[in-house]
Formats: C-alpha cells, structure tokens, sequence
C-alpha cells in the first residue's frame, strides 16, 4: 500500500508533491476561465481606458478605495434595484488587476459613471462631510495638487497592451496630448472622444488651467459603468 | 512497520517512528471528524451532479438544475414586475396630476419617491431635501425651473445641463471674463443684488441702471426670476450656487459658475421619476 514515509522522511519529495497537488487544483479551476468561450459576453461599447481615466484609476488604486467600495454589482433583486444592471464579466476585463473588492462600507460603483455631478464629486472628494452630513468617507482633498503620472502614461499603456489591453499605435503615440485634452476640453478633445468613445471630457475640477488629481479621478469615475450600452444588451446573451 | 508497539499508559499503537529516543502514537482520528468528512464528500458528488461544476476547456457541466444566477435574478424580477404591476400600470398611463389626485397612487408614489430620493438624490439635495452650497434647497418654494409638479418631473427626468438632449439648459454671460462690464460696474451692480436679496434695492443706486440695461432681461423686472430662462430670483436671501454675500455675486457676474444636474429617466424610468417628482413637490410648498 502507498505509505506517506517517501514524503514525510524526503524534503524534496514533499516540495514536488505539493507543487503537483497544488498545481491540479489551479489548472483545473483557473484554465477553464481563459478557454471556456462564454467567460466574458460579447456586448458593444467596452473600450481600454483613456490615459485620464487611466490615471485616474491608478489614484483610487493608490488610495485604496477598494477597500471601501466595489465595482461589482451581483446578480441579486435588492442589488439591481439598488445600482442598476448586474455587472459583466466583460466590463472589467481591461482592468488590472479588477477592482471588483469585496467589502462594502461605502455604495458600488461599478455604475456611479454620470450619476452625480463633477462639481460633486469634487465637493465630496475635498470633504465628504460637504455635502453628506453623516459620511465617514476619509476626506481626499490632497487629490487637488497636480497630477504628477503624465509623464509615465505612455510606459503604462505599453505595459497594459503586454497584458492583453488592446491599446493601438496610434492611442500610445498620443497618450500624453490625450491626457491633457481631455482634462481641458476644447477642440483638441474631440481626438479623445475619437480615440475613446463616451469619454467624459473636462475641465472636471473648476481649475481649466491645471490638470490635477481631482480631473483624473472624477473622469475615472464618471466613465465607470457607462462603456456599455446596457439597455441594448440582450438577456440571452448574458444569462448562464 | 517495524517497531509498532503497544502504548502501555493509551493502549494505543505507535507509528514506529524514533526520533532521540521520543516515540509518536498512532491515535486514530475522532470517529465524529470522520463520519463528516465521508458524509461532506457524498455531498459533493450530489453538488456536483445538481450544479455547475466541473469546467472542461470550453465548456462546463450545468447540472441537473441548470441554475444560473442570472437566469434566478430574471425570474425574481418577472415576480417583481407581478407584484408591482398593479400600481406601475397606473404610473405608466396616467399623468403626475393624476397620480397625485388619487390618494392610493398618491401613497404608493410617496413611498417609492422617498425611498429612490434617499438613494439617488440625497448625495447632492441632502436627506429630506435641505441642499447645501451649490445644491439646491427642495423645501422651500423657491423654484428655479419651476416648482409645479410638471415641471420638476421634467428636471428630473432630463436633467439642468446634464448633456442630455432635452436638459433644461440656460447659461449666464460671463460679464466680467468677457468685458461685457467693466470691473467698477461689476461691483456697482453687485451692491445693489445684495441690497434687492435684503429687500433694500435702492433704485437710485448706481448699480440699478446696470442691471436694467443686463441682467433685468433674465433675471426680471426688479430681480423676480424667470423660469425659462433658469434665471433665479435676486429678490430674496435663497442662494443656491453662491453664497449672497457682496464678493460671490461680484464674482458669479464676473465669471458665472452653474450647476449641473444628471438626467434620471434613463437610470430609473419613467415610473420612478413619476414618484420622484411627487415626492419633492411634496417638500417645497406644493406649487400648484
């Protein structure tokens, strides 16, 4: 009979049993995710992130607003009432890593996009207390200094089409001018609206000369669950 | 094994290890641990014959239940529609004035309208409508797009600024940015909006004929308000985007700043807005 004394007497042993058992149970849950062909729904209008959102994304990854809130709306009655369509697989599929968290404190907001004003997202973000008397949201108002990231935009881009974001030429070559575009608004944000459907352009924060943390991360959040035309997506496609 | 021997003090078995001298029993596991782990893998054989579970590449079994979530979600919602048919059939054929006059409707939509306002509404306007700088009181009856329950269902529903196609839309000139007036006349016109908001508009002030000549044409005769314009009323202390002192009315005539509210008709439908609508012309006097 098989006895456990080769593993329990062999430190080596034990070192490759383990990889190989472990290594079972990750195939066997995580390959079938890439292969099976209906992980993420084929729906219209998901697009990579504009450089703003983009850096705006990578603000609320710093701060840490995962830890509060989640971009994930689950297929529960009280929870669409609540936040609108259940979230889809394909809505978070240019994140990385997703933001979908876990925990609750503060609302979802996987479809916040479009729900508040600018000027409130600004207020709010300065001090919550602002405009929600009773929130116990931290205050962010350093988020009002410069954004500093245009610099690495171009290198971000670069790193996320390594991992599968489908970022063109064209959208890399014009990173930096596109971040600033639509952080300003004007004619040179009709390139970005181009580029990148549905987004939101600025001036976000009340300071049309500056681009600040403030634009990037009120641009972020005004695009979150827009991309998608929800209303035209079919149930059948989406139901499993 | 070799060396398995009979604890004298336990009666049980040893392993037959020896490490220095210190030998290890062979205690069975406790008979209650093992009936549940047998009993938790018969479990999952029915799991996994009832339920989604095992992936191959391209596809997964569905089990016999054939459950999904999202198909549990879509049945939830068919029994909510059921359920909610009776009053949403109402609240989709009849007009906010209607709905209003029947007192069941009336107490559906209250309900409903309180609850939607709580959620959606009350980040900006506050709980129970109060507004704050930049957000408009809903509780008093200064109204400036119109206070009568058709009129607020329409901002609702499309919004003030909000891009939407059938927003309420009114922008004022930026005065000061723009060199419409010169700076001393900005402040000139400022006294006296400070002294129309305290009910001491002076009309001999040197600050009166400039706001005849720019701003009466919005504002109204004698800072009134004009409602299709979206021009709010100076003639009173209710501030909403500023505060009312001297400098932010220099400043707002200077360089104006509006407020922007989002539609709601997509994000809740038609009905909700319907209840949305009663419920604040609820708080704010009743315009009829």
């Amino acid at each position: 009979m098989f006895s456990h004394k080769i593993f329990e007497t062999n430190t080596l042993a034990l070192i490759v049993g383990i990889v190989v058992s472990v290594a079972i149970g990750g195939l066997v849950e995580i390959i079938p995710l890439f292969t099976i062909e209906n992980t993420i729904e084929k729906v219209e209008g998901m697009r990579p992130y504009s450089p703003l959102e983009l850096a705006g994304r990578g603000i609320y990854v710093r701060e840490g607003c995962y830890n509060c809130h989640s971009q994930m709306i689950r297929p529960f009655r009280d929870e669409v009432e609540r936040y609108g369509h259940y979230s889809l697989a394909a809505e978070s599929q240019y994140d990385h890593p997703f933001q979908w968290a876990s925990k609750r404190t503060g609302p979802d907001l996987a479809r916040v996009g479009g729900k508040y004003s600018n000027d409130w997202h600004v207020k709010h973000m300065i001090n919550p207390r602002n405009v929600v008397s009773k929130s116990i949201m931290p205050t962010y108002a350093h988020m009002t200094r410069p954004l500093a990231v245009a610099s690495t935009i171009v290198g971000e881009l670069k790193t996320l089409r390594m991992v599968g974001v489908p970022y063109t030429d064209e959208q890399i070559a014009n990173a930096v001018a596109d971040l600033e575009a639509q952080a300003k608004g004007g004619d040179a944000a009709k390139a970005v609206e181009a580029r990148y459907p549905k987004a939101k352009i600025g001036d976000f924060d009340g300071k049309p000369d500056e681009i600040t943390e403030m634009d990037a991360m009120v641009a972020y959040l005004q695009m979150l669950g827009t991309l998608v035309d929800i209303k035209s997506v079919k149930p059948e496609l989406v139901n499993r | 094994m070799a060396n398995v021997e009979k604890d004298l003090i336990s009666g049980q078995n040893t392993t037959g290890h020896e490490w220095d001298g210190i030998k290890e029993l062979d205690t069975p596991l406790p008979k209650w641990w093992v009936y549940i782990f047998w009993a938790s893998i018969l479990w999952s054989i029915g799991y996994f014959v009832l339920y989604p579970s095992i992936p191959f590449l391209k596809s997964y079994t569905k089990g016999y239940f054939n459950y999904s979530s999202r198909d549990e979600l879509a049945k939830d919602l068919v029994v909510q529609a059921q359920q909610r048919g009776k009053w949403l059939a109402d609240f989709q054929g009849k007009d906010v004035g209607e709905i209003a006059k029947d007192q069941g409707l009336l107490r559906y939509a209250m309900a409903g309208g309180k609850a939607a306002f709580n959620e959606n509404c009350a980040p900006c306007h506050g709980v129970g409508g109060g507004g704050s700088l930049g957000f408009a009181n809903l509780t008093d009856d200064e109204w400036i797009w119109g206070g009568k329950l058709e009129d607020i269902q329409q901002t609702i529903a499309y919004g003030i600024r909000s891009g939407h196609e059938k927003a309420r839309f009114a922008e004022m000139t930026k005065f000061g940015v723009e060199g419409v007036l010169k700076p001393a006349e900005i402040d000139q016109v400022a006294d006296y909006v400070v002294g129309l908001s305290s009910g001491k508009g002076d009309a001999n002030a040197p600050g009166a004929q400039i706001f005849t000549d720019n701003c009466v044409a919005c504002h109204g005769e004698g800072g009134v308000g004009m409602r299709e314009t979206g021009a709010p009323a100076l003639n009173n202390a209710i501030f909403t985007q500023i505060k009312g002192d001297k400098t932010s009315i220099a400043l707002q005539v200077s360089n104006p700043q509006h407020g922007v509210m989002p539609a709601w008709a997509d994000r809740l439908g038609a009905e909700t807005v319907k209840m949305l609508a009663i419920y604040v012309h609820s708080l704010g006097g009743g315009e009829k």
